[in-house]
Order: structure tokens, then C-alpha cells, then sequence
């Protein structure tokens, strides 16, 4: 007999079977993956998602009996009173199967399982056509910053680090041998007694000979191998690594009147999620505001922010205001890496625009490490809006970038175009 | 008795603990149960390793497929979500035996474990017919291990996609892919496919694009088209139950690594096939088994009262045969009944009454129970085990009935109680229940035609009107098509009258 540990074999030894099967129901799971978005907040893409799946598309068939046809007989256990040739009334009205179960029956649930949160992430940007989201570097993360990172063979002699080189000086001298300075400071003196003895009395000249050559092989020795050898240096190694600003603020602001469809919204949200899960990777903590506005702009939750519709003009200075406002107020520009995203199907009041662009101009811009405008519309069109027109004139500054959005699988591309790491930000 | 020191205290398990187990286990089921059993060999893994176990047939090593994928996902929400629990362990027919423990069991239930597994399952399979003739437990491993690295090379070569389907296609026929009767002795898969391959090399070799021009010879107009079909069919060893082995053979248009995959597909089913036959008894001997193993080191001072009582709390969950209106009741408990069968028979043996001398002259009053046990064991599967051993004092025990479903009747009718004249009633039908050959639909090929419109044709012969489930047989026999490669037609026949009740058709896909 033999016990053998199988525990620190790798597990999920069926994940490659897994894989198979999500890659065979790819275009329900797609589904559900659009469905979780439209249900979930920005925030909540975290867990993994339950999945159900009909049979059909995933059912193995076998010859199997049709259980609503011919007779069965069962033997079963626990009769209480029941004598040959009783009658049972099948329970449920007569039809369907009987109690006993049919063994031979084969209806099939809807399959239902979970995804794990990087199936489900994966999915997710496969849906927005998202190639991969690791190779992406955000260029305003803060600053960088200098930190220590080992040693080097070579460096500046500022940088010279003197222990870690006389540790290997000494380690050397050691293992070749080197006579210490003592030892010949030993001999020395010993030679200096051994020619007073011999001034003082003949035919001690052998023991001064002696001595004499052994100071002469250990000077040799000593010139042979150095007390500092350029191997030992040693100098500190400095490595560039970005600064982690530990937190961020997003700003989400859209536009909520009647113009913006749930489809539009739904655009929207798609950006502000992916928008989300990338700032994520940079800080330790996100926080998000939402505000939405018509001609007054308020700052709500998340659930009202994606389905509360209500009419009225559109005038976007209020939402920009309320924006300074909660800055102002909560997040200190030293203290916050501050983003905003704005959506918009591209409507305002003209006489708003000029205080518009004013706003952004002079306060928010400068604020902001990044100021992103997507304008989301239904169809390609040759009419160019209020905002669209009007924020062209920002277009030379370093925070701020724009861009159109008409289908969700372009949600990705203009993510990428707005955030590529070659876009010139301080 | 004597008195020995405790084998283990408290919950914990180490390694030295399991040895000595073990070694106590092995000296009682050896010494005095008289047990036969392959060497062990106990794995100890984590949940997360036995729910892959469990989601590509309890195997070790399988071949990729994605339906292991979908069980593996159904079987993980299952358990994560409390809904089931994992099984306490699994064991392999093989030699050496293994057996797989949870780490997160305790040190009693990794005692009842091995009692169960490494000694109920282990002698059941080293010594039960079926396992002898149909499974070569020195070469399971090896066999698997060549299915998994062939499919993982044909995915390669031919594309995931190809293998996939012809993966699905023998897999919706396994349970037709089985022979029933007579064994036949294989030569190693490994050496089939050597011998496949040099014989494609040969062709590939001698190839002789001439032969191709010769005069085709003209065939007699007037020759006896029925005489023609018999000497076909008989050719092709017509009919044939065994669905796979038949296509793997000769269906037209399969390629030489399709026909393989059928065969891997075909002899897994086949490894199985056993253990379908023998569940009841396979199970009620490991329960027996552990069972009398427990008592004896409780008995001998191995094991403490507290161990004990765990372990009968954990044996009792297990035997439980809900009533047929309990809720909890899923058709008869195999550990129940085939636990209930041996512990009869034990008593048949030591106490019997006058109804037991009568009923079983052979083994009443007998006194070795072990010795008709491990006959028992040996010799039967479910089918004739419950025909031969189950006792009228068992069926009042377990106040057994027997009941008619007639689809279209509102009622179900009592045929036969735990009564004198019930008896035997009960016994005969029980056994028609273990009876897989007539639990699964007969399916044969009846006819195919290699030289015309090389048409397929199955037969269902349907008894007691149970006919095929529709939608499922349509689905099934397109699978059949792609594999034969033409027209396939399905006839529903009844078994009594020779009626036709259905017939169906499918075309392979081009």
C-alpha cells in the first residue's frame, strides 16, 4: 500500500475543458455579458456571473424513451396499506409521469452555471472589441519616481556604495590569501628586535635573514593582490517607478434630457465602466460622482443617473458648475487625480456655450488630469451639434480630448484613440 | 477479545495515521473476512481536485472534451452553493487500486473510506465476473493515457472543430456502443494504431494509379437480389447491436482516426458497462464491507466509542431507503438495498427460520456468510444477485410493492404486495429492473447497404410501448448520419405484433 500527496498537483485540471465549453456557447454568454452590463452599476464588475444556458444548444442527445408513452412497473418501497390489484390515483391530474419518477424520462433544465470574474472580463472586452487592456499605460499617472533597486557593477562615483564594496574587497582578500597589514607590522617589529639583538651581539644574522624575506614575500603578496580591486566596486542602483497616486475621482457627467435614449445611456455607461476598470488598475482607490443635468445639473446616484429621463433644455455651464462645486468642496487637487467624462448626444443652448467653453477654459482643464467628451448618437450624420462645434476650440489643450461614438463595439477604439499612451499629456 | 491500542484520537488525519489504518484495516478484511483485493494505492487530494475527478467520469486521466467542461461547471455551482455535497471518495478499477481521499475529511471518515474503497470496491472488482471478463484493470491507466495524447494529436492535425464532432457523435451513441454478450479479448489500442498506421503506409506505398483504369467487370443483371442482401448483411455480421463498434467498422466515408476515435469512445463505454450492471451489488458490498470492518476494530479497541459513533451517524445517512411518498424519495437507494441484501443474507446463514430453509436450502443455517458473500460477490450481477438473494423477509422488511404505470391510465395499478403470492411477483420484477439490456432501448443495425444508395437502416424493437423520445432520436440520428455518411433511417418496430410505429430520417450534413 501506498499514500501519495496529490494536493500540490496543479488543480482545475479541467479548465481546458472549460475553455471548450464557454468557446461552444460563446453567443449566449456573449448575451448575458451585455445583459449583466445594462444591470449592473459601473462599480460592480468584480464578481462573476451566473449563466444559464436551454439545453438545447449544449444537450447531449441519446436514444432515451419517451416518457409519455407505454407502461413502466416499478417495484418501490414502503407500502402502507395497499392490497393487489388497488387502484393509486396519479398525483397532478391524471397525466404526466407517476410518482414513482420515470427513471427513463429525459427532460433537460436550462444549464445553469457561473462564470468566474476574468471569464467574465474577458468576455466583456472581447464584447468591446478590446485586444488587450495590459499593454495600455495611462500617461498622466502623477509623477515618477526615483527608488533604490539593488546594485550595479558600475555607476557614478557618487553612487559608490562603500560597504557592499569592502564586503566584497574583504571577502576576496580573504580567499586569496592577502597577509593583513598587522601581520606585517608584526614581522617588522620583529625584524627591528632581531637586528638590535644582532648589532648587539654576532651570529644572529640567519634569524634576520629570515625575517627579512618573509616581509619581502609578504609585500609581494600583498602588491599581488590588491586591497581594492575594481571587481569589488559596488554602486547603488536607482530604478525609475511611477508614482502610484493612491486616489482618483471620476467625474461622470451626461446630459439627461429626453434626447438621450436608454441606447445612448447605455453607450455611455459602457464608457464609464470602461473607464472605471482602467483607472482602477492605476490607483488604490476610485471613487466615482455622477452628475447629471438638463438646465440644472445635480449630483445623484448611480441608478438614477443611467435611468431617470426628464425633459427640459439643456444648458451644460450647470453641470461644469456643480463639477467645481464637489471639487471644491471633497477633492482637493493636491490631494486627487481628478478625470472626467463627459456624454452627450451634443446639445446646449447657444447662449450657454461661450460660459461653457469659459468654464472649461480657465477652471476645469487645469484641474483635470484628463477631460474626455464622448458624443454618443444613434446614426452617422453630417450635422455637427452645439458642443461639438463649440469644443473645438479646445482641442490644443493638453487635458482634453473628444470623440464620437455611434455603436458599442466602437466604445473601445475611441477609449484607445482618447487614451493611447502616445497622446501628449503633462 | 482483545484489546489493542486505539488506532487514532480525535478528527485529525496525518499521513502515519492513514498507514496504520490501513495496515489494521488490511490484517481484519484479509485475515478474517477472507477478502481478496488488488494493492492500494490512497491519494489524497483537495475538493477542488475531486470535483475534476468527478466532471470527466471519475476518471484520472480523460481525453479533452467540452462536455467534461459543462459537468465540471454544473458540478462546481452545485457544490459551491451547498445544493450537494461531494462524495467522500472515489475509487478506480485498477491495479494497483486507487482511491482518492478528500483532505477535509476527518480521520473516521478517511477510515470508513478506506474500509470502503480500498477494501468493498477493491475485492468486488478484482473478483466479480464482469470486471474479470470485460476490464483489464493492469491497463486501464495505460489505455486512458493513450486516448487523451491520440485526441490531443488528432486535434492538432485534423482541428479541434472535426475532433469535436466526431467526439459528440460517438458520445450520443455510447450507450449503444457496448457488446453484451461474449468478450472479446482486444489486443492493446496501443498496437491497433501501430499496425493502422503501417498499414496506411502500406497503401500510401504501393498506391498505383493504373489500377484505376482497368475494365470494370459486368455484373449478372438476373442474379437473385434478396440472395445478393442476405450474403451482404451476413458479411457485415448483421444485425449489430453495438452501434459504434459497427460504424468504427465500416461506415464509408469515416477516416482511419475517426474510425479510432469511435473505438476509444466505444471501449470507455464498454469499461463502464459493469459498473452499470453491478451498481446494487458493487455498492452493497463496499457498505457491507466497511460495516463489518468498523464493528471489528470497534470491537478489538482500535477505534473509540466517539469514532464509532460518527461513523454510524455517516453509515446510517447512506442506508437510508426514504418510503415511495417521502419527499426525499429518488427510486431505491443501492446502498440501501444491496446493503439490506447482504445483511439478510448473513442472517439466512447464522438464525435462519423455516421460511429461509425453504426459500434457500443452499446456503440456510450455514454459518460462513462470508463464504456465500464472497461467492455471491463473484458470481452475480444485480439482475441475477436480486433474483437469486432477495428474501421474503426482506420484502416485508422493506414492505416492497409493485406497481403497473400505464401512460394513459389516471391510475396506478398494485400488482403485487409483500403477500405470499406477491413474493416472487416482486423478486422477478426487481430483477427486470436491474436488467440494463432491457432498461436501454435494443437498437440494432438491420440493414446497410454498401453498394447503392448506401442507406442505413436501425431498428427499434419497442417493448411495452415504449417508443423513442422524438425530438432527442432526430438529434441522435443526425449524429449517425454525418457518421455513415448518407441517408439514415430509424424504424420503430413493436417487439409482440412486428408493427411499424415510427420511422425516421436523417441525411448527413455535406
Amino acid at each position: 500500500m501506498q499514500v501519495i500527496d496529490r494536493r500540490q498537483n496543479p488543480k482545475s485540471k479541467s479548465l481546458g475543458n472549460r475553455q471548450r465549453f464557454l468557446r461552444r456557447i460563446k453567443s449566449q454568454i456573449r448575451k448575458t455579458v451585455k445583459d449583466a452590463i445594462e444591470n449592473r452599476s459601473v462599480t460592480d464588475l468584480d464578481s462573476g456571473e451566473k449563466v444559464s444556458v436551454t439545453a438545447n444548444e449544449i444537450g447531449e442527445p441519446t436514444f432515451g424513451f419517451d416518457g409519455a408513452q407505454g407502461s413502466r412497473n416499478y417495484v418501490i418501497p414502503g407500502n402502507h396499506n395497499y392490497q393487489r390489484g388497488d387502484r393509486i390515483r396519479k398525483p397532478g391530474g391524471g397525466s404526466g409521469s407517476g410518482s414513482g419518477g420515470s427513471p427513463d424520462g429525459d427532460g433537460e433544465d436550462a444549464f445553469v452555471f457561473m462564470l468566474s470574474r476574468d471569464e467574465f472580463l474577458n468576455l466583456f472586452f472581447e464584447d468591446l472589441e478590446l485586444p488587450n487592456l495590459a499593454k495600455r499605460k495611462l500617461k498622466s499617472v502623477a509623477s515618477e519616481k526615483w527608488s533604490r533597486a539593488g546594485y550595479a557593477n558600475d555607476g557614478s562615483p557618487q553612487r559608490l556604495n562603500k560597504y557592499q564594496t569592502m564586503r566584497r574587497s574583504l571577502a576576496r582578500r580573504i580567499a586569496l590569501k592577502r597577509p593583513r597589514l598587522d601581520e606585517l607590522n608584526r614581522l617588522e617589529a620583529e625584524l627591528e628586535q632581531a637586528e638590535a639583538r644582532a648589532d648587539a651581539e654576532e651570529g644572529h644574522n640567519e634569524e634576520t635573514e629570515r625575517l627579512a624575506r618573509l616581509i619581502e614575500e609578504t609585500r609581494d603578496r600583498m602588491r599581488a593582490v590588491p586591497f581594492l580591486d575594481p571587481v569589488d566596486l559596488r554602486y547603488n542602483r536607482f530604478e525609475q517607478t511611477p508614482k502610484p497616486a493612491t486616489q482618483a475621482v471620476m467625474f461622470c457627467l451626461m446630459d439627461a434630457s429626453a434626447s438621450m435614449t436608454e441606447s445612448l445611456k447605455d453607450l455611455a455607461k459602457r464608457f464609464f465602466i470602461l473607464l472605471h476598470l482602467f483607472l482602477n488598475r492605476h490607483y488604490r482607490s476610485v471613487e466615482l460622482v455622477f452628475i447629471r443635468h438638463t438646465y440644472t445639473a445635480a449630483e445623484v446616484d448611480e441608478e438614477t443617473f443611467f435611468h431617470g429621463r426628464e425633459t427640459g433644455g439643456t444648458v451644460v455651464s450647470s453641470a461644469l458648475e456643480e463639477m467645481l462645486r464637489i471639487i471644491r468642496e471633497r477633492y482637493p487637487v493636491q490631494d486627487w487625480n481628478i478625470y472626467a467624462a463627459q456624454a452627450s448626444d451634443g446639445h446646449n443652448f447657444d447662449h450657454d456655450m461661450p460660459r461653457t467653453i469659459a468654464l472649461l477654459q480657465r477652471e476645469i482643464l487645469d484641474l483635470c488630469q484628463y477631460y474626455a467628451y464622448i458624443e454618443v448618437g444613434e446614426e452617422e450624420s453630417s450635422y455637427v451639434s452645439a458642443l461639438w462645434s463649440g469644443y473645438s476650440q479646445l482641442d490644443a489643450h493638453p487635458h482634453f480630448a473628444r470623440a464620437t461614438v455611434l455603436d458599442p463595439t466602437e466604445i473601445y477604439r475611441v477609449f484607445h484613440k482618447l487614451f493611447a499612451s502616445n497622446r501628449q499629456a503633462s | 477479545m482483545d484489546n489493542r491500542t486505539l488506532l487514532y484520537e480525535g478528527s485529525e488525519w496525518d499521513f502515519n495515521h492513514l498507514r496504520r489504518v490501513h495496515d489494521a484495516i488490511e490484517e481484519i478484511a484479509i485475515g478474517e473476512m477472507g477478502l481478496d483485493v488488488y494493492r492500494n494505492q490512497i491519494e489524497v487530494i483537495t475538493s477542488d481536485q475531486m470535483l475534476d475527478a468527478y466532471a470527466s467520469f471519475g476518471m484520472p486521466l480523460m481525453y479533452s472534451h467540452w462536455s467534461f467542461g459543462k459537468r465540471y461547471s454544473r458540478e462546481a455551482l452545485l457544490y459551491r452553493k451547498g445544493a450537494q455535497s461531494l462524495a467522500y471518495e472515489l475509487v478506480i478499477n485498477s491495479d494497483p487500486c486507487v482511491a482518492y481521499v478528500i483532505e477535509e475529511n476527518s480521520m473516521t471518515m478517511q477510515t470508513l473510506v478506506i474500509a470502503h474503497a480500498c477494501f468493498g470496491h477493491n475485492h468486488f472488482f478484482k473478483n466479480n465476473y464482469l470486471f474479470r471478463q470485460w476490464t483489464h484493470a493492469e491497463r486501464v491507466l495505460d489505455d486512458l493515457a493513450y486516448a487523451k495524447r491520440f485526441i490531443a494529436e488528432c486535434e492538432e492535425r485534423y482541428g479541434m472543430q472535426a475532433v469535436e464532432r466526431t467526439l459528440d457523435a460517438a458520445h450520443s451513441l455510447m450507450s449503444q456502443g457496448v457488446s453484451r454478450y461474449a468478450p472479446q479479448r482486444s489486443v492493446r489500442s496501443k498496437d491497433l494504431a501501430i499496425k493502422a498506421e503501417s498499414r496506411r503506409s502500406h497503401e500510401e506505398a504501393t498506391y498505383n494509379d493504373l489500377w484505376r483504369t482497368l475494365p470494370k467487370t459486368k455484373e449478372s443483371p438476373d442474379k437473385d437480389d434478396d440472395v445478393e442482401q442476405q450474403l451482404a448483411a451476413a458479411a457485415l455480421r448483421l444485425p449489430e447491436e453495438n452501434l459504434l463498434r459497427f460504424l468504427s467498422l465500416h461506415a464509408p466515408k469515416l477516416k482511419d482516426w475517426q474510425r479510432e476515435v469511435l473505438d476509444i469512445v466505444r471501449k470507455t463505454a464498454q469499461y463502464f458497462y459493469p459498473q452499470q450492471q453491478t451498481q446494487l451489488m458493487n455498492e452493497g458490498c463496499a457498505t457491507f464491507v466497511h460495516y463489518q470492518l468498523m464493528n471489528r476494530l470497534h470491537e478489538t479497541g482500535q477505534v473509540n466509542d466517539a469514532a464509532m459513533l460518527e461513523f454510524l451517524h455517516m453509515h446510517t445517512a447512506v442506508v437510508t431507503q426514504p418510503d415511495f411518498d417521502d419527499q426525499r424519495f429518488k427510486g431505491l437507494n443501492p446502498y440501501a438495498l444491496g446493503f439490506a441484501m447482504m445483511k439478510d443474507i448473513e442472517r439466512i446463514c447464522q438464525t435462519p427460520e423455516p421460511e429461509d430453509e425453504e426459500w434457500f436450502p443452499e446456503i440456510a443455517g450455514r454459518g460462513d456468510f462470508m463464504g456465500v458473500l464472497r461467492d455471491a460477490w463473484a458470481d452475480f450481477r444485480d439482475e441475477s444477485f436480486v433474483l437469486q438473494f432477495l428474501s421474503p423477509h426482506l420484502i416485508r422488511k422493506m414492505r416492497l410493492f409493485a406497481v403497473r404505470d400505464e401512460t394513459d391510465s389516471p391510475h396506478l395499478s398494485v400488482e403485487a404486495i409483500h403477500d405470499e403470492s406477491g413474493y416472487r411477483e416482486i423478486r422477478h420484477r426487481l430483477a427486470q429492473q436491474y436488467d440494463l439490456s432491457k432498461r436501454d432501448p435494443e437498437i440494432e443495425v438491420t440493414e446497410a447497404d454498401l453498394k447503392g444508395n448506401r442507406r442505413l437502416v436501425l431498428t427499434h424493437r419497442v417493448r411495452d410501448g415504449k417508443t423513442l423520445s422524438s425530438s432527442t432520436c432526430n438529434r441522435v440520428l443526425r449524429h449517425v448520419a454525418n457518421l455513415w455518411g448518407y441517408r439514415v433511417r430509424l424504424i420503430e418496430v413493436d417487439a409482440d405484433t412486428g408493427t411499424t410505429l415510427n420511422d425516421y430520417d436523417a441525411v448527413a450534413l455535406p
